[in-house]
Order: C-alpha cells, then structure tokens, then sequence
C-alpha cells in the first residue's frame, strides 16, 4: 500500500504545481508549431507519398503529446496503457483487409 | 495477514489505481476511436479508389471571413485547429486546478474551455455554409460525354464566361472542345449528398459524415462542460472536495482534439 501511495504522489507531482502547468503549455506551443508546418507543407510541391508520410507521423507525434500530456496517460500505471493501447494495432489488420478486400469487392462489383 | 508480496492482481485495491468512472471513460474513449477510425479507414479506401477524381483541400477550403471571394487555403482551417487546441490547454488547467481543489480556478478554466468549445462549432458552421454555398461559378455535372468516359462526374470551368471546361482527370479543353460537354451538363452549384461541385458525390458525403460526426461529440462536449461548471459553481462538491468529475469530461474533451488532428490530417492535409 506504501509503494502505491508513492507512485500516486510521483504521479501527483507531475500532474500539478508550477511545473506541470509550465510544462503543459509547452505542449501546446509544440503542437501549434506543428499544425504550423504542416500548413506550410501543404502548400509545397514535394513528392506527394514523401510528404503524406510526413504528415501522418507528424499525425502520430500530435496524438502522443495530446494522450500523454494532456491526457496524462504518461503518468497511469503502465498496465493500463498498455491495455488502452494496444487494441490499436488490429487497425493495421482493417486497413490491410478494407484495401485488400475492398479491391478485390470493386473488382467484383464494377469489374475494374 | 502474509507478509509476502502480493501482485496488484491479488484483489482488495484497484489494480490501476485510478477510480472507476475514469477508467470506464477511457474503455469509452477507445470504443469511441475505433468508430472514428473506422469511418477514417473507409473514407481512406474510397478516396484511394477515386484518387484521379478527388479534389484537393487546398482548392475547396479557401475561404476566410472578411475577405470575401479572395482566396486565402486552408488558412481557416488552421485557425479552428488552434481554437480547439487551445481550449484542450484550458481544459486540461481546469483539470490541474481540479487537483489542488482550487474551486475558483476550475471556474475561470473551465469557462475558457466552454468558449473555445462555441468558438469551433461557430466556425465550423461557417465552414459548412460555405461548402454548401459553393464558389461564384460554379461546375458542371457532365451527364452525358462524348466518349462516355466521364459521365456522371464533375467539371470545372477554366474562364469566366463559362465557354471551356477542365475535364475530372484534370485535362484543359479548349471552347470548341467544350461545346458537346456543356450540351449535355447541368450547373452545379455549392455540395449536397447527392451532388458537388468539387468532385465525387462521395466526397461531400464523407465531408459532412466525419467533420458532422465530430461536430457533434464538440457539441455534447461543450453541453456537458455547461452542466458540470453549473455544478461546480453551485457547490455540488464542496461537501465532498472530490473534483474527480473533472478529470472524467476533461478526458473526452481531449480526446475530441485527438479525433479533429486525424480528422485535419485526412480531410485537409492529405
């Protein structure tokens, strides 16, 4: 019981006060400079795939400082994250199946 | 009583050391994503599948207020996108505050989040009047072609007496070119689900689908946001100090971010 209340009050610690506030809105800075670039980008005329990449790891980025930091999702126990988390990678199977499939369901359908 | 150690599975304390209601917000927020996602995936396929024919962000959002017809891309959107992150930073200081049980503070920050929160569903009726509205000239929905090749689907005019047209995969013609396309077309004007004037049906239907979708968890957000700041300023849990509900809307609040910088991404950037 003594652990758990020492993690809780680390967690604590970094959640609030002076610091975590400064901290936050560091985030916020981080995540509007990025939703900066990424306008910026939109408007240059570099490779098409290179730049979508770039865009969702940027995508990426965003998402982990919003559920990190603004979700404190950094400062639960590990085992909840994880079981937070992890469902996500089935998407990589539906984004595998929808286009497989899906070619395979218009070929089917329109013949093309 | 053992004096073993004994794993945080064993029972008699929560195994995550976070209270109920957060936790049953968090398997929401994941069953939530998986909805969003699955909408996103499928708009991803599609779009792939009609890629010659889809039109560009940057070509269909160029509005902005005050400078009417003037072409200013994407840049309201990125003031939406700020708008909404800097009212998840408001949110998330209510949260901070809710901790150090400073009543006051939960007021002012959750206040900010409520304002933010109208800030976004305002612009994004004006984005969505505007879409609907469409440009001053306007397309044409190509019903019958001479080649058959792109009946059904859209073109745009390429002068402003409306005499040439650019066919969907983006080839110029010239006026006499033109003339057999126009015979057979009728004007377009602004986006419905049937028809619009930017591109496939699918795409105004998926727009007003997910940015739809979206704009309402920002509605019930900013509704549920009112009434817990109703509650807070009452005194509903001044007897008890625990703010805990805070921390539960604050989690959907940034979760709905988290779903507009994917929704951004793919509607916008992509």
């Amino acid at each position: 019981m003594e652990t758990n209340q020492a993690a809780h009050d680390a967690a604590h610690s970094q959640t609030v006060g002076p610091a975590a506030r400064k901290r936050l809105w560091k985030v916020f800075w981080l995540l509007l400079a990025i939703t900066l670039v990424e306008v910026a980008l939109a408007f240059t005329h570099i490779n098409k795939d290179l730049l979508n990449t770039v865009f969702f790891a940027f995508t990426i980025v965003k998402a982990y400082y919003i559920v990190g930091y603004f979700m404190h999702l950094k400062t639960e126990r590990s085992e909840l994250a994880w079981i937070l988390l992890l469902p996500f990678v089935l998407l990589l199977y539906f984004i595998f199946m929808a286009l497989y499939e899906g070619t395979a369901f218009h070929h089917v359908l329109f013949g093309s | 009583m053992t004096t073993e150690k004994l794993s945080i599975w064993a029972g008699g304390k929560s195994p995550f050391s976070i209270h109920w209601g957060k936790l049953y917000m968090w398997i929401f927020l994941v069953s939530d994503a998986f909805t969003f996602s699955s909408l996103l995936i499928s708009y991803g396929v599609l779009r792939h599948k009609f890629l010659e024919v889809w039109p560009h962000a940057y070509e269909v959002f160029v509005h902005f207020p005050l400078f009417g017809e003037k072409s200013v891309p994407l840049a309201y959107v990125g003031l939406m996108t700020f708008i909404l992150i800097l009212s998840s930073v408001t949110m998330v200081l209510a949260v901070e505050a809710s901790h150090r049980k400073s009543k006051k503070e939960i007021l002012i920050w959750l206040s900010l989040t409520i304002i933010g929160g109208f800030f976004f569903l305002g612009s994004q009726a004006w984005e969505w009047t505007h879409f609907i509205m469409g440009s001053e000239q306007g397309a044409i929905h190509l019903i019958k072609t001479p080649d058959n090749k792109f009946n059904g689907q859209i073109a745009h005019w390429t002068n402003e007496d409306r005499t040439a047209i650019i066919l969907p995969d983006r080839t110029v013609l010239s006026p006499s070119q033109s003339t057999p396309y126009i015979a057979n077309s009728e004007k377009v004007e602004g986006a419905n689900l049937e028809v619009n004037e930017y591109g496939p049906p699918m795409f105004a239907d998926y727009f007003f689908g997910v940015t739809g979708f979206h704009g309402f968890h920002v509605f019930s957000g900013v509704a549920i946001n009112i009434i817990v700041l109703i509650l807070v300023w009452k005194g509903s849990f001044d007897k008890s100090g625990n703010y805990g509900i805070i921390e539960n809307i604050g989690l959907y609040w940034h979760f709905v971010d988290l779903v507009w910088v994917f929704v951004f991404t793919c509607f916008y950037l992509v």
